[in-house]
């Protein structure tokens, strides 16, 4: 069944081991970084290109976010989307701003005559972690929505959706259109290919600046959590250690 | 009396665990802006559990009862949150640090039109608030102001420890009976498909978690690993790197977007430590890091390390404990 599908993604720094912030302490400081996206929104850029590949259709991503995501976009045009919506952010947006900002992205879309059959978020992006952008894209559409997936089938023209619970999986079914939140693990993502990084160069890029309005969860700064200060205890060196392990897996009661 | 509002999860007829440490975070606020506490239960029980909440200092439970409500329906619960701040106008809802409190939350924030700060860790009274919340999993704290007329917020998990109030409150119990349109019930649970976990230890429950990264090299690099973890009686565990590269299933992925363990002891093996990982192994009592690279993140967020190959250790440490005839 073909689909058109939109993937909304956020642009976020590979972090590595520690996090330094900016003198301001308003960022994490990232000149040494590299950029990707929310893992949760690689599986649903994933699942929009396997959709569209079995069943036709088209596909798009949008991101808000600086000029350098631009990077992020092309990413994902690299794996099969077909094209990208850039809403163009120099500052942080909280939650309400950005569903703001999208969801008047997608009715201007509508208005230039393109629906979107199903939305995909990622849960929660990897930074923020405000758990709620999707939700308030879907109330102000109109949509049901359908948050932290781990499996998406295309069912009776609508969407059977599993969730994982504790102890098991929690099953939806919703018409479409739906807006579907996803998590990592939906799918294994595939790398760009050499002739997908070429062809993303030249697939068409809309950009437009949104505006942020009023914040709501108005952030005053970032704080990195004192360590805890744990002194890390060196048991040996190599297999020699062996006997040490032993006496400290006795000592905690993990071994009879 | 304005009212803090508290949502509490229940199991079995009582408030869960995360619910009684929102519940704590509630009363705090509640008596820092001079307002009393009351809850908001959901669902099949929720009679029962808000009978109970006395020790908790609840004075009145608003029971939402309707056949709808018998399966879990996100916005539907999200709708009774909203019309109890459209017809109370309390100064806050506080939610417990469970994701799909954090989805209801969402709904009754987007129906509101109110801002929503997920995850806090503290939250002061005042026009703002004065939030904490957690950023990264866990690796970057926020402090921000929460604006709104009723202030919306969940609590992380863990983050608060639950107590009973200093003097247990007589709870009145107030059944109403919400609203609901099609709408709000598009989007419900139809089925519960029970999840295979093959007769074996949960990654998420297990005593003992025993995990590789990038370090172990290759799939067949796990098996002294598994057989560690075997003898432990414990579960297997890796890395992002591990499951990118297809060397492990998502299932056994501990960290920030996989996860979140909580054992007695935590052995990562040739994990580096990166902030997605981190965020995954917090709840671990005690970490023992096995890698070659004495100054990676892992070591010196470890409690005990062992500096060596994972492909020589983990085997000798197999032969040791089947050495002792453990």
């Amino acid at each position: 069944m073909p689909l058109n599908i939109l993937c909304c993604v956020k642009r976020v720094p590979m972090t590595g081991g520690r996090i330094v912030l900016t003198a301001d302490e308003q960022a994490i400081e990232t000149r040494h970084l590299g950029f990707t996206i929310s893992p949760h929104e690689e599986c649903g850029v994933e699942e929009a290109v396997r959709l569209i590949e079995a069943g036709g259709g088209s596909s798009t991503v949008l991101t808000l976010g600086p000029p350098e995501a631009e990077e992020q976009l092309r990413d994902c045009m690299a794996l099969g989307i077909d094209r990208a919506i850039h809403l163009l952010a120099d500052d942080e947006f909280d939650g309400q701003a950005t569903a703001r900002a999208i969801v008047e992205a997608i009715e201007a879309e509508r208005a230039a005559g393109t629906e979107y059959d199903v939305v995909f978020f990622g849960n929660e992006s990897a930074d923020a972690g405000g758990f709620q952008v999707g939700i308030r894209v879907a109330h102000a559409l109109g949509r049901p929505c359908v948050t932290g997936v781990k499996a998406v089938a295309l069912e009776d023209g609508g969407l059977r959706l599993e969730q994982e619970v504790p102890g098991g999986r929690d099953v939806y079914r919703v018409p479409l259109p739906a807006v579907v939140t996803v998590k990592e693990g939906l799918n294994l993502p595939r790398y760009p290919s050499v002739p997908g990084r070429l062809r993303a160069k030249k697939k068409p890029l809309d950009a437009r600046t949104p505006e942020r309005g009023a914040q709501g969860v108005e952030k005053v700064r970032l704080v990195v959590p004192a360590d805890e200060g744990s002194q890390t205890e060196v048991l040996g060196r190599g297999p020699d250690a062996a006997p040490a392990v032993v006496e400290l897996l006795e000592r905690i009661g993990v071994v009879g | 009396m304005t009212a803090v509002l508290v949502l509490v999860e229940h199991d079995g007829g009582a408030a869960d665990d995360l619910s009684r440490q929102a519940a704590t975070l509630a009363r705090g606020y509640a008596e820092a802006a001079g307002a009393g506490l009351e809850a908001v239960l959901i669902g099949p029980g929720g009679a029962d559990a808000a009978a109970r909440l006395g020790e908790l200092g609840v004075a009145k439970a608003h029971v939402a009862e309707h056949d709808g409500l018998a399966q879990f329906a996100p916005q539907a619960w999200g709708r009774v949150i909203a019309d109890l701040v459209a017809g109370h106008a309390p100064a806050a809802v506080v939610a417990p640090g469970s994701e799909r409190a954090a989805e209801v939350m969402a709904h009754a924030a987007a129906i509101a039109d109110l801002p929503f700060a997920a995850n806090c860790i503290s939250a002061a009274p005042g026009d703002p608030a004065a939030v904490t919340r957690v950023r990264w999993g866990g690796s970057l704290l926020e402090e921000a102001r929460l604006h709104g007329a009723t202030k919306l917020l969940t609590v992380a998990a863990h983050a608060v420890e639950a107590t009973p109030a200093a003097a247990a409150a007589q709870t009145e119990v107030a059944a109403f009976a919400p609203e609901l349109s099609d709408a709000d019930l598009a989007a419900r649970v139809v089925e519960r498909a029970q999840t295979d976990t093959g007769g074996g230890v949960s990654l998420a429950d297990a005593k003992v978690v025993v995990s590789g990264g990038r370090g172990a090299g290759s799939a067949e690099g796990f098996a002294a690993i598994e057989e560690l973890a075997w003898l432990l009686g414990g579960a297997v565990g890796c890395s992002r790197a591990v499951t990118i590269a297809g060397w492990r299933p998502h299932t056994d992925q501990v960290g920030q977007t996989g996860t979140k363990i909580a054992p007695e002891i935590y052995i990562p093996c040739g994990i580096s430590g990166a902030t997605q990982h981190m965020a995954g192994c917090k709840g671990a009592k005690r970490i023992l890091a096995i890698n070659t690279d004495p100054d990676a993140p892992m070591i010196a967020n470890a409690d005990y390390a062992v500096i060596g190959d994972l492909h020589e250790v983990v085997p000798a440490v197999v032969a040791a404990l089947k050495a002792r005839g453990g």
